[in-house]
């Protein structure tokens, strides 16, 4: 017996106190972002990435911002929607740069080819360690997706295939369906900004499907959803399959902008910084993590010169947004808005 | 028997004493980790980062002031110990209302702090620490170096005392009861948010205390931390935090298990425990030695 989703999503959210769930720290502001004011703002973010590269902002930049903001909204899914805090999601995201960089390379197969052999691997992984991973709650799935990760890690490091800690260099840009030449950096970029709304889209349309509604029942009153008859296993699954294939889209696209699959895009400071990116953003806010790829990207590039001390500033973020901004830049001006 | 499977006894004891060690850490660094997550309900991701401060403690104590091995043993996890308790006063204690992941991702933010600040000032090559205890004993089928029996005769001590005082003493009593219900222990008269600080204070000390061992047995290094505390996340996940003797032997006897996969099948030997963990968690989702809630 299934019950109709809105009744569920309206029964369970009074059931845990706001303070209980990281997301549920702002619970309008998702809500906020959906109405039409998101719709406009959603229209402002594309007309403003469109026109940027024309004024003079470097595309190969907005690339990287493209493709970690995917990256973030796909992490986003599964902390911002269902709860789960993944410390891993730099496996799937690394793996398919690796899978997209041989197959285009080794094999000579086309971009959009690889780029969908990227994402179906990194899919398969996401059954697999999503089927581990499910098996426990809270801080053990953040503990066993870390562990997974660094595994994934510690293989890509021996097989052959990655090129070691060479890792797979100078991956071919070939002309995409044949036809569009992606050699040049523009026609790359609306080709990643294209890849990046798709990836925004799929992730909005499923939070706000009747599947996403059960995903927030799950988030604020687990046991609630399971005796309500939902297969909650099923569909935290299914999230974190989702979740995984659009971080192994982003990771397969960014392998192709910078014709590089390395070591770095699979370990843990990765998986850490896809968490800063969505928690400085503002956790299960539809924009959130797109502002937050887009501060941390930025910094990351002024701050390149500094060595370690990019580490330190990192923690330092963490530290501040944690102790001082919970809701992140997205979620408190969501709540400024509402209460002004 | 040996030499049928094609592997000299020297190497089999060898890696066999090898992961020996590497458990002998695990279960220290576990054992901090759950005594800490017991009272706390936090994951100290700092727990890394406090032990490469151990060792680098051990070290600085050496090479600016020329103290031996035997007196950073006793004083840098006091003052590493100490450094924990104005971590949680100062910040821990502000997150203890909240979802529990805020605790983690605090303390993820801390061990960037640390491991960058490291990196920054002594590079993440490694340093050399001299070994207190030079020389061993030839045992037959195998040279035995001191130090390195050492080490796991002195952690097999420190988790056997720390057993011992948390299962079978007042304070350790008063500790199992606040894990349980802190209200009510708050309310019989004992000083519950003093207790969580000194809780932590400890746990921090034994993460800094196996670093401080580990300074002469490895290389001192800031990566040294990060390495090793993912490896322990997975011993924790396998042997379950519910109890304190259940990760004391599931940290040696992973180290084991690791040892002997760098003989018998050395590509498996780092990923290994990570391998145990997705079985396990198949099989039994609270852990070897966990309580399923």
């Amino acid at each position: 017996m299934t019950p109709p989703a809105s009744t569920v999503a309206g029964a369970a959210t009074p059931a845990t106190p706001a303070s209980q769930s990281p997301a549920a720290t702002t619970p309008g502001a998702a809500r906020a972002a959906t109405g039409r004011g998101g719709l406009a703002l959603f229209g402002l973010f594309v007309v403003a990435m469109l026109v940027l590269p024309h004024v003079g902002a470097y595309p190969v930049f907005l690339m990287k911002v493209l493709c970690f903001a995917l990256f973030a909204c796909a992490f986003n899914l599964l902390i911002g929607y269902v709860g789960l805090l993944s410390f891993g999601h730099a496996m799937f995201f690394g793996f398919a740069a690796y899978v997209t960089g041989y197959t285009v390379k080794a094999w000579g197969w086309s971009p959009e080819v690889g780029i969908l052999a990227g994402t179906a691997t990194a899919a398969a992984m996401g059954l697999v360690a999503g089927a581990i991973a499910i098996r426990r709650q809270g801080i053990y799935f953040a503990m066993v997706t870390l562990a997974l990760a660094q595994m994934v890690f510690f293989f890509c490091l021996q097989a052959p295939f990655t090129g070691g800690e060479d890792g797979i260099q100078s991956i071919p840009r070939r002309a995409l369906f044949g036809v569009i030449d992606l050699k040049n950096d523009m026609t790359m970029y609306h080709v990643v900004l294209a890849i990046f709304l798709i990836g925004f889209v799929v992730i909005y349309r499923t939070i706000n499907s009747p599947f996403g509604q059960v995903l927030k029942a799950i988030r604020e009153n687990e046991p609630r959803a399971i005796s309500l008859g939902y297969p909650v296993d099923r569909y935290k699954l299914l999230a974190f399959v989702l979740s995984a294939a659009l971080a192994g889209l982003a990771g397969a696209t960014k392998s192709l902008v910078f014709q590089l699959a390395s070591l770095t895009d699979v370990t843990w400071q990765m998986s850490g910084e896809v968490v800063l990116m969505t928690l400085v953003g503002g956790m299960g806010t539809v924009f959130g993590p797109v502002v937050g790829a887009a501060v941390i990207i930025t910094m990351q590039n002024y701050l390149a010169g500094m060595g370690e001390w990019v580490l330190v500033i990192q923690g330092v973020i963490f530290v501040v947004v944690v102790m001082l901004f919970r809701r992140g830049i997205v979620g408190e001006i969501a709540a400024r808005l509402r209460r002004g | 028997m040996f030499e049928l499977l094609g592997i000299p006894p020297q190497a089999f004891f060898g890696q066999l004493l090898l992961g020996l060690i590497n458990g002998a850490f695990y279960a220290m660094l576990s054992l901090g980790l759950a005594v800490i997550f017991g009272l706390l309900n936090v994951i100290n991701f700092t727990h890394g980062a406090q032990y490469m401060m151990g060792a680098f403690g051990a070290w600085m104590l050496l090479t600016w002031l020329g103290l031996p091995f035997w007196v950073a043993l006793v004083v840098v996890p006091i003052l590493i110990g100490a450094f924990g308790m104005v971590l949680e006063r100062a910040l821990l204690r502000h997150l203890y209302h909240l979802d529990h992941l805020y605790g983690l991702l605090l303390t993820f933010g801390l061990a960037l702090i640390i491991e960058g600040l490291y990196r920054q000032q002594f590079g993440s090559s490694g340093q050399p620490y001299v070994n207190p205890m030079p020389g061993g004993t030839n045992l037959g089928f195998m040279f035995l170096p001191h130090y390195r029996a050492f080490i796991i005769v002195f952690s097999l001590v420190v988790c056997v005392a720390t057993w011992y005082m948390i299962e079978r003493t007042k304070l350790g009593s008063y500790l199992r009861a606040a894990t349980e219900r802190p209200d009510l222990v708050q309310a019989f008269g004992i000083n519950v948010p003093r207790m969580i600080t000194l809780t932590y204070g400890f746990g921090v000390g034994l993460a800094a205390l196996a670093g401080v061992l580990a300074a002469p047995a490895y290389q001192v290094s800031p990566p040294m931390g990060s390495n090793l505390i993912i490896v322990v996340f997975a011993v924790v996940v396998i042997g379950g935090m519910g109890s304190i003797m259940g990760s004391i032997l599931t940290g040696f006897g992973l180290g084991v298990i690791e040892g002997l996969t760098k003989v018998f099948y050395p590509e498996a030997s780092s990923t290994v425990i990570f391998v145990i963990m997705a079985i396990v968690l198949m099989i039994k989702p609270a852990g070897l030695f966990g309580k399923q809630k």
